[in-house]
């Protein structure tokens, strides 16, 4: 076991290094000169000099990528190109909006599928399955900004029960947090969940044609205390697995909600310094949600060994492939 | 109750799956006559403007109302169905055109091209698709092509990943074999023998694929990295809608209602296709959903 998550470790590691060379390599082929966006295009060329000298814009591409992979391994981070101030505090108070929006909308997402991807498969071929997998088909079709809009016109305009956008801040409350968050962690979910609810379905009724299944059947369980007792656990590792690409993709989906809903999250922040050729900022959002993407990802490794004592052994990357 | 399968229930299965997918095909291909038809004719000219006639509801000139410059919404939803599609279409004819020479080369030849698709696939998953179309496309330039790209270079993997995936179970065939002892090369077999038979599994992951290209276009158009104004796009039309939500609402429900009616359309002929063209599924619901 200790073996397996260094191997992983060392894995992630060398991914994100693959990752930062990427977004180093991209950024240094955008057009448009750091020192120029702070000074403006009326600078002398001598304080345009000056001030690349002093960011060590003057210095080789890759004493500069040395330079910015030391400072994120030691959390010192240089300051933005257009706040002015190091990244670190630009992206506390913006984790602060985007974490619990992610979290909320996976807790959706897993709260609506599994029930719903089980029920469907339990009772398979009558009407609950027919109308879930319906359902299912049209929260696929749905983009999720579109959900979002859909949502604030009934719960904002026609209704006026929550606000159409905008986040008050922790220190309002939770309350009032939570109401600016839920909408968008719901636009988020939805369409996510319709995903998982298929794959728990399908996971599910693999499951349900197993030897073992037939056994705890003849021992004399109702179809509900084996699937409870034996089949879930099984059925769960391709869940776990859909869940683990799903969280990329809420992460990735909070640049677009963010921006529906006017949230000051980590997406909106990374979509307006891209819009704003903050490279500063946009290289360490980018390494890391990409280190957030492949922590998720060893946890959902180390998930298959705790939900199938059968990988234990040496298989776990063969599992899945 | 143990799930028993009757032969009554297998039929009926089959047949409703084959009724949602010609549903869908029916669909799609609407969308996309429609899409060709405004290449010729739209009830007006979906730039026009006018003022006076801003937000109007629908009347027998404007079936769907206007916008917030009096533009004909109908013209207008026509026009983005083209660019919908075609930086759809183009989009994932780019993915496919790498991808599965790529993955069919990785297939034929194992070893270190094997590894090096398989670890090219990894790494272009290891960036969340959208992260990675923003950043492109704010390299590049907002635009319908550098969306294409942007699209395009995510459908890479996927393809590659399906037609190594098909391929290699077939590469220990005997009818392969045949071929290989008959003297073929590994490229003349890959091109004669295996495209043709993994052209069913190709074809079914395109129109998937297709689907999610909408939407992906949708998502960055809505953004302000997709096609550029004059051109119309549905997402473009959704992200000017928003600010008159509250005057007027049709403006964000219906190009939200063209995206998904046509994505569903899709999704349900992609589904109908696998289920006819993808033999293993068969065998699955033959035996009880194993």
């Amino acid at each position: 076991m200790a073996w397996f998550i260094a191997k992983r470790a060392v894995a992630l590691a060398l991914t994100l290094v693959a990752a930062s060379l990427v977004v180093f390599g991209v950024l240094e082929v955008l057009p448009g000169d750091p020192a120029l966006l702070i000074l403006g295009v009326n600078a002398r060329e001598d304080t345009l000099a000056a001030l690349r000298e002093s960011m060590g814009l003057d210095q080789p591409a890759h004493w500069r990528y040395l330079a910015w992979i030391g400072g994120l391994l030691t959390g010192q981070l240089a300051d933005s190109l257009t706040y002015d101030v190091p990244v670190t505090e630009l992206l506390v108070p913006r984790i602060a909006v985007s974490l619990p929006l992610a979290l909320m909308a996976l807790t959706l997402t897993v709260a609506l599928a599994l029930p719903l991807g089980v029920l469907a498969a339990a009772r398979r071929g009558r009407a609950a399955d027919g109308a879930i997998m319906g359902a299912s088909q049209l929260g696929i079709a749905v983009p999720n900004f579109w959900l979002g809009i859909l949502l604030i016109l009934l719960f904002a305009v026609t209704l006026r029960w929550l606000p159409s956008g905008g986040f008050p801040g922790w220190e309002a409350g939770v309350g009032p947090a939570l109401a600016a968050l839920i909408m968008p962690a719901v636009a988020l979910a939805l369409p996510q969940a319709a995903i998982l609810a298929r794959v728990t379905r399908s996971s599910v009724l693999e499951v349900l044609g197993e030897d073992y299944m037939r056994t705890a059947r003849a021992k004399g369980l109702s179809q509900g205390e084996a699937l409870w007792h034996h089949g879930l656990r099984n059925a769960l590792i391709p869940v776990v697995t859909i869940m683990g690409l799903q969280f990329s993709f809420l992460l990735a989906g909070t640049i677009i909600i963010e921006n529906v809903f006017n949230l000051p999250g980590i997406g909106r922040l990374i979509f307006q310094a891209i819009g704003q050729r903050d490279i500063v900022v946009v290289r360490d959002l980018v390494v890391l949600l990409a280190a957030m993407v492949g922590v998720v990802n060893v946890l959902v490794d180390l998930s298959y060994a705790v939900l199938d004592p059968r990988l234990r052994r040496g298989h776990l990357r063969g599992a899945h492939g | 109750m143990v799930e028993t399968p009757t032969p009554t229930a297998q039929t009926m299965g089959g047949r409703r799956l084959a009724a949602t997918a010609w549903a869908g095909g029916a669909v799609a291909a609407l969308v996309l006559l429609t899409a060709l038809v405004s290449l010729v004719w739209t009830p007006h000219d979906p730039a026009a403007m006018d003022v006076a006639n801003k937000l109007s509801d629908p009347t027998g000139a404007h079936p769907l109302g206007t916008d917030h410059f009096g533009r004909d919404v109908l013209s207008r939803l026509m026009v983005g169905a083209r660019v919908s599609i075609a930086v759809s279409l183009v989009a994932v004819g780019l993915g496919a055109g790498i991808g599965v020479p790529l993955g069919l080369l990785a297939s034929a030849r194992h070893g270190w091209i094997d590894e090096a698709v398989m670890r090219f696939n990894d790494l272009a998953f290891a960036f969340p698709a959208l992260l990675t179309a923003v950043l492109i496309t704010a390299v590049l330039g907002p635009g319908a092509v550098n969306a294409i790209l942007a699209i395009g270079i995510f459908n890479i993997p996927v393809f590659a990943r399906v037609a190594r995936g098909a391929a290699l179970s077939l590469w220990t065939r005997p009818f392969i074999q045949a071929a290989r002892l008959a003297g073929r090369g590994r490229t003349r077999i890959s091109v004669e023998h295996i495209l043709p038979n993994i052209a069913g599994a190709l074809i079914v992951q395109g129109t998937i694929q297709f689907a999610l290209a909408i939407l992906a276009e949708a998502g960055l158009s809505y953004l302000g990295l997709g096609s550029q104004p004059p051109e119309v796009s549905w997402g473009r039309m959704l992200n000017e809608a928003q600010t008159f939500l509250f005057l007027d609402p049709r403006l964000a429900i219906l190009p939200g209602l063209a995206i998904v009616v046509t994505v569903l359309g899709l999704n349900l002929l992609g589904d109908g296709l696998r289920d006819r063209l993808d033999p293993r599924l068969d065998t699955r619901r033959a035996d009880g959903g194993r």
